[in-house]
């Protein structure tokens, strides 16, 4: 493990730890973020991880590029990949269904699958949160089912309701807010994915790992999900 | 405690401060004034800390009416502002009597005004700031990142503060036809030789297609020859260049993470620079290494300490 410094601001350096997305990888990015974190301390503005990088941000009025760089690499020396499952575990409960998952039938159309086997491979891995972006509480986590991949939609949607859960190539992601999205829909999530009052904001932080439950429309309505079908929001 | 009624505005007058900091990783915006410089010396004359919540007016279209004696300060663009009939420069702090009118006609040499109060104006904090971001839902008077609107009260609680005026010396350059300086990115060399040379010897043309989030600049376009990337986290000023070949410069707004190829970013002072200018309008780029960057940014921030 040997980490590349990079230059890419004025105040930030990335970190870059691998070239390829891969589960492996987190471990790794999950020791060299504590580390990073400790090391910094208060001269850290912000840590923004993705898949085989973190981009350290810190204040440039308490260090110049060269003690940021020298920290970095201190911070780095002799890294050790954490224990596995030192995130979080989470499972989202899923409804599964057409009218919130337009996209089940391109799915098994693809894969030859059957829509309840697109399901059941959907919610049997246990995915790892890579990083979070696009929005508040925006997980994207992976790696999807190599038969399930599937391209993102060619004209995006303009309304996406919150919760829908979808599937992007190898990465599959819930919406915490209403907002435009590409990624192929296959159910929806009542799960609070973004609340400015809870702990840490996020149910979700990189690193942590997700299992998705299948649930029924009564289950999912009794944990307060929100049916409205997706051609009604528009 | 004073307060000012707003009369007119647009959905382009926020609310801002320095933005949100320690949540990216969440993927949470920066947010927060677009020109640094202007709100910090907004705040300066007042005696405020520089990243007191100000507000950003970007254009003109904002009026507002004291229901109560007002100490205020304006810096950042001429958007032709009026304490009734009389005209008002930016750089000073001012007093507006209760009853009296300040309103932002249209703009005349920058682009972005930035209005400060005693103390800052009054704000939930959420996440630790009001910076408002219309798609995040945070921040602004409500904490739900609207933009400022006719009929609400912008309330200030603050005392102190006098009359200052900026001297010329403190006077942000809006106008300075100096290139934008860009720290180049580890990406900058996976871009054709002719590209490298057309980004630095050639006019770059703001896009009307400008936001918060980013400003594209359209000129000759640009070719990357690298493999395709992975997203990772972009930094305020970022240039990322889509295969349009048309770079966008990355914004307090834009998205935490992405996989676009970059040139470099710009330095702070270039940024509020670029936030003074209007579409239409020509820039330059030119190369900085970091070291020389920082150097000048640590020297901009005594200005405010020393003066």
């Amino acid at each position: 493990m040997k980490p590349r410094i990079e230059v890419v601001a004025i105040d930030c350096l990335m970190v870059r730890l691998f070239d390829v997305i891969a589960e492996d990888n987190m471990p790794w990015m999950l020791a060299a973020t504590r580390r990073l974190r400790e090391a910094f301390g208060t001269a850290l503005v912000d840590l923004v991880p993705s898949y085989t990088t973190l981009m350290v941000h810190y204040h440039l009025t308490v260090l110049n590029p060269t003690q940021a760089r020298e920290l970095i690499h201190q911070a780095l020396t002799e890294l050790q990949p954490g224990p596995k499952g030192s995130g979080q575990a989470h499972v989202l409960p899923v409804w599964y269904d057409l009218s919130v998952g337009p996209e089940l039938p391109l799915l098994a159309k693809r894969s030859g699958l059957a829509i309840e086997e697109v399901i059941r491979r959907h919610s049997q891995h246990e995915y790892q949160v890579f990083a979070l972006g696009f929005a508040p509480g925006f997980a994207f986590m992976g790696l999807v089912d190599e038969i399930l991949a599937t391209p993102r939609l060619n004209t995006p949607r303009k309304r996406v309701a919150a919760g829908s859960v979808g599937i992007a190539e190898r990465q599959t992601a819930a919406y915490p807010v209403v907002s435009p999205g590409g990624w192929n829909l296959i159910g929806r999530t009542p799960a609070k994915l973004f609340d400015r009052d809870r702990d840490g904001y996020s149910l979700m932080q990189p690193g942590d790992t997700v299992r998705y439950e299948a649930v029924s429309h009564s289950e999912f309505i009794n944990l307060g999900g929100d049916d409205t079908p997706l051609e009604a929001l528009v | 405690m004073s307060r000012l009624l707003i009369e007119a505005s647009t959905p382009l007058c926020l609310l801002q401060d320095a933005g949100r900091f320690g949540v990216r990783h969440l993927g949470v915006t920066q947010g927060g004034a677009l020109d640094w410089v202007s709100m910090s010396w907004a705040n300066w004359l007042l005696g405020n800390p520089l990243d007191a919540p100000v507000v950003e007016i970007t254009l003109g279209g904002f009026t507002v009416q004291a229901e109560d004696y007002c100490l205020l300060a304006l810096a950042g663009a001429d958007l032709g502002a009026y304490v009734d009939e009389r005209a008002i420069s930016p750089g000073r702090s001012f007093i507006l009597q209760k009853g009296q009118r300040l309103r932002f006609t249209q703009p005349f040499s920058g682009a972005r005004a930035y209005l400060a109060a005693p103390g800052g104006f009054d704000a939930p904090k959420v996440l630790g700031s009001c910076a408002s971001v219309g798609r995040e839902e945070l921040g602004g008077l409500d904490g739900f990142g609207r933009a400022l609107a006719e009929g609400a009260y912008l309330v200030y609680s603050g005392a102190g503060g006098g009359m200052r005026v900026l001297s010329a010396e403190q006077l942000p350059k809006l106008q300075s036809k100096a290139p934008l300086e860009v720290i180049l990115g580890a990406q900058i060399s996976q871009f054709g030789g002719q590209s490298l040379f057309d980004v630095f010897n050639s006019d770059w043309t703001l896009d009307s297609r400008a936001d918060r989030m980013g400003i594209r600049l359209l000129g000759t376009p640009l070719e990357y020859q690298g493999p395709s990337l992975i997203s990772e986290g972009i930094p305020l000023g970022a240039i990322q260049v889509p295969p349009d070949g048309q770079p966008i410069v990355l914004l307090n707004d834009r998205q935490t993470i992405g996989g676009y190829p970059r040139l470099g970013a710009l330095t702070p002072l270039s940024l509020a620079r670029l936030a003074q200018c209007l579409p239409g309008e020509k820039v330059r780029l030119a190369p900085v290494v970091q070291e020389t960057a920082h150097r000048q940014q640590v020297d901009y921030l005594q200005r405010f300490l020393n003066s």
